[in-house]
């Protein structure tokens, strides 16, 4: 059987696409931010000596790097229900993928950090900078450089995870094309054009950080 | 609506449950399997052939990895079923997890594979080794030797990422705890078990594959 | 002068300084050898304030490094220290790394700490490679930046720390000459070297350190060419065959 393909109606829907493209950038970089903000304190934490401190970041980073997002998704969306906390599709996938970009980030801070030698830091105090200038001018600068590819990925990472908010019935780009296709029965063709959206979005993503780190990054580690 | 509509979660459930537990196991395995056999072959073509093929092949892969696999389960079975071929909701899943695997495992066994000095290479071939012999004997085991926390990494992600098949229908571990909550109204209890069960498998695996690289690494 | 006086310095039970006295007076170049573990690092580190001592004091230009009331940051500016490991600054050029600490320790312009990491990096031979990265850079060229780095912050006091132990065997003569060039300077100098006969060289005095106290003390030609005590004598016949 040959299948016949529309086009037509998925170019009428092009502005509701772009607009769910717009909502799937808009909290994949509000899950960044708030996730780098989260795994900045859950890294210091979980490098402290203090037990009370280390074993919830540790808590918090092993059940988000060992879990399914779909499940943190689920948990947000209907198991909050149980306390009586009921969280639109949009803020349940967002506190989801801020979990996770939290969890997975703490370890890439932490990986970073452990990374630049300890004899970076005795060199600077030698030159008689204090401590608060060795790390602006030297830990924090060498450490960025480390996690920002590993950190570009988690933004990709985040940007094909949101596609999940189809499954609670979010207006993002797969849930969007979801409600499209279901008044009109074009299937393949809506979800097409959003995969190629979807490849778009990520390689326009990957190309502008790589232009970014161009700039920023000279010297090579 | 009455109360007796819902009906709570009972032993009897536990039937129900341990089918979705078997078979998100089952996918994830299928799919690791084949995704590590077609990722070893891929792996090892991308670091043998030339420049040019290396793109177009590395092309086709990036879209595996850059397009949701959400939208590639429902493309695949959508577009199979319009043109009147539907696959039962396992084989589809498996086809377009281990597929969306093999694109992942790839680029773990090419790394490996470019890992191996050449100077090792051309040591065999100074031994009489044939072409094939090095691969076997020497590029094979350092190879692999070298990737394997990469390669648990990514199988781990596969049992995790196996929660979407059940957008196709799938009656996996999600799925069916899904059902159960629609009839039990009880979301938190089912969805901590669920969320145990992945921990449990998961947890120890990472535990291991950091010890692993940490024994490398020194 | 930098005034060392009855120094002891434990790492919890292990007693790596046992009482160390020794003056270094302005222009002079002192050497201190000794086996590893002898504690000769360690005393450089005290003298910088990197470390702690538990006893007795250091006392530079008449100011008490450990002292509660000394500014340690103000203090590490008069004492220039280059280690083992050159340390350089990565993701910094080659007159970044050189004009960093002048501009933001020593609070010059940026046009003043520019121009100061200059003169230093031509003065030890690296006019060629200010927009270079120090990762590119061999590791004598390294080891030079890192003297010049140094010497950008106007120290008084240089203190070396076995600086040729890390390189290869053909880059070691570089850093050597660089050294030799400070002495000519007239600059003050500690050197921890195992470089025995270029310590007899250039040196004012050399102390053989030995179990954490100094064994010997004296001109070159005493403790290296004819030394009385056993245990230089052991060192010396030891690393010079």
């Amino acid at each position: 059987m040959e299948y016949e393909f529309h086009w037509n109606i998925v170019f009428q829907k092009m502005p509701q696409l772009l607009n769910g493209a717009f909502v799937t950038l808009h909290v994949s970089v509000l899950s960044m931010l708030i996730g780098i903000a989260i795994a900045v304190l859950l890294a210091i934490a979980k490098m402290s000596d203090y037990k009370l401190f280390s074993l919830p970041a540790t808590l918090w980073v092993e059940i988000a790097r060992n879990t399914p997002a779909l499940f943190q998704i689920y948990m947000a969306y209907f198991g909050l229900g149980a306390f009586g906390i009921h969280l639109s599709p949009y803020v349940a996938v967002l506190s989801a993928l801020v979990f996770v970009n939290a969890g997975y980030l703490t370890e890439t801070f932490r990986g970073g950090f452990m990374s630049i030698p300890r004899t970076q830091y005795s060199a600077s105090r030698s030159l008689g900078m204090n401590s608060v200038q060795v790390y602006r001018y030297i830990i924090l600068p060498q450490m960025f450089r480390r996690i920002y590819h590993p950190m570009t990925n988690q933004f990709v990472w985040s940007i094909l995870m949101s596609s999940l908010g189809i499954l609670v019935g979010m207006d993002e780009l797969s849930g969007e094309t979801q409600r499209l296709q279901s008044l009109s029965f074009r299937t393949l063709e809506f979800f097409m054009v959003a995969a190629v959206m979807y490849f778009l979005i990520t390689k326009l993503v990957l190309f502008s950080a790589s232009l970014v780190s161009q700039k920023l990054f000279k010297g090579d580690l | 609506m009455g109360s007796s509509f819902f009906t709570p979660l009972s032993w009897n459930d536990s039937g129900f449950i341990l089918t979705g537990v078997l078979n998100t196991v089952t996918i994830s395995l299928v799919a690791i399997i084949i995704g590590t056999l077609l990722g070893l072959a891929i792996g090892f073509i991308r670091a043998e052939v030339s420049r040019f093929s290396n793109m177009l092949l590395g092309g086709v892969l990036d879209v595996l990895r850059s397009v949701p696999l959400i939208i590639q389960l429902i493309l695949f079975s959508t577009y199979i079923g319009a043109i009147g071929h539907p696959l039962d909701p396992f084989v589809s899943g498996s086809i377009v997890l281990s597929l969306y695997t093999m694109a992942f495992m790839s680029e773990v066994f090419r790394g490996g594979f470019e890992s191996v000095q050449r100077s090792m290479i051309t040591a065999g071939r100074s031994l009489g080794m044939s072409y094939w012999q090095t691969v076997a004997y020497i590029r094979l085991p350092i190879g692999l030797r070298t990737v394997f926390p990469s390669w648990l990494g990514v199988a781990l992600s596969v049992i995790k990422d196996s929660a979407l098949v059940s957008v196709i229908g799938y009656m996996e571990l999600l799925r069916t705890s899904e059902q159960l909550i629609s009839r039990t109204q009880q979301p938190l209890e089912i969805l901590i078990g669920v969320g145990l069960f992945y921990f449990i498998i998961s947890y120890p695996l990472s535990l291991y594959g950091k010890y692993v690289e940490r024994k490398m690494s020194i | 002068m930098i005034q060392i006086q009855n120094v002891h310095k434990s790492f919890g039970d292990l007693e790596v300084l046992k009482g160390i006295d020794l003056d270094v007076e302005k222009g002079e170049v002192v050497s201190v050898i000794g086996g590893s573990g002898s504690g000769k690092s360690t005393l450089l580190y005290c003298i910088n304030a990197i470390e702690n001592i538990q006893q007795g004091r250091i006392i530079v230009d008449e100011i008490d490094v450990h002292a509660k009331e000394t500014n340690r940051d103000r203090l590490r500016q008069k004492l220039g220290m280059v280690f083992q490991q050159w340390n350089s600054f990565p993701h910094l050029t080659v007159l970044e790394n050189a004009a960093l600490a002048p501009r933001i320790v020593l609070k010059l312009s940026k046009k003043e700490a520019i121009e100061v990491a200059k003169k230093e990096l031509n003065h030890v031979g690296l006019g060629d490679k200010f927009d270079e990265y120090p990762t590119r850079m061999s590791g004598g060229q390294q080891q030079r930046l890192a003297i010049a780095r140094a010497l950008a912050m106007k120290p008084d006091y240089m203190l070396f720390d076995e600086v040729t132990s890390a390189l290869d065997p053909e880059l070691v003569g570089e850093v050597l000459d660089t050294l030799r060039m400070l002495r000519d300077d007239g600059m003050t100098m500690i050197c921890v070297t195992h470089e025995i006969a270029f310590a007899r060289e250039v040196s004012d005095k050399v102390a053989f350190f030995h179990q954490g106290i100094i064994e010997e003390i004296g001109p070159p030609e005493q403790v290296i060419v004819s030394p009385q005590k056993e245990a230089t004598q052991k060192f010396l016949s030891k690393v010079l065959h």
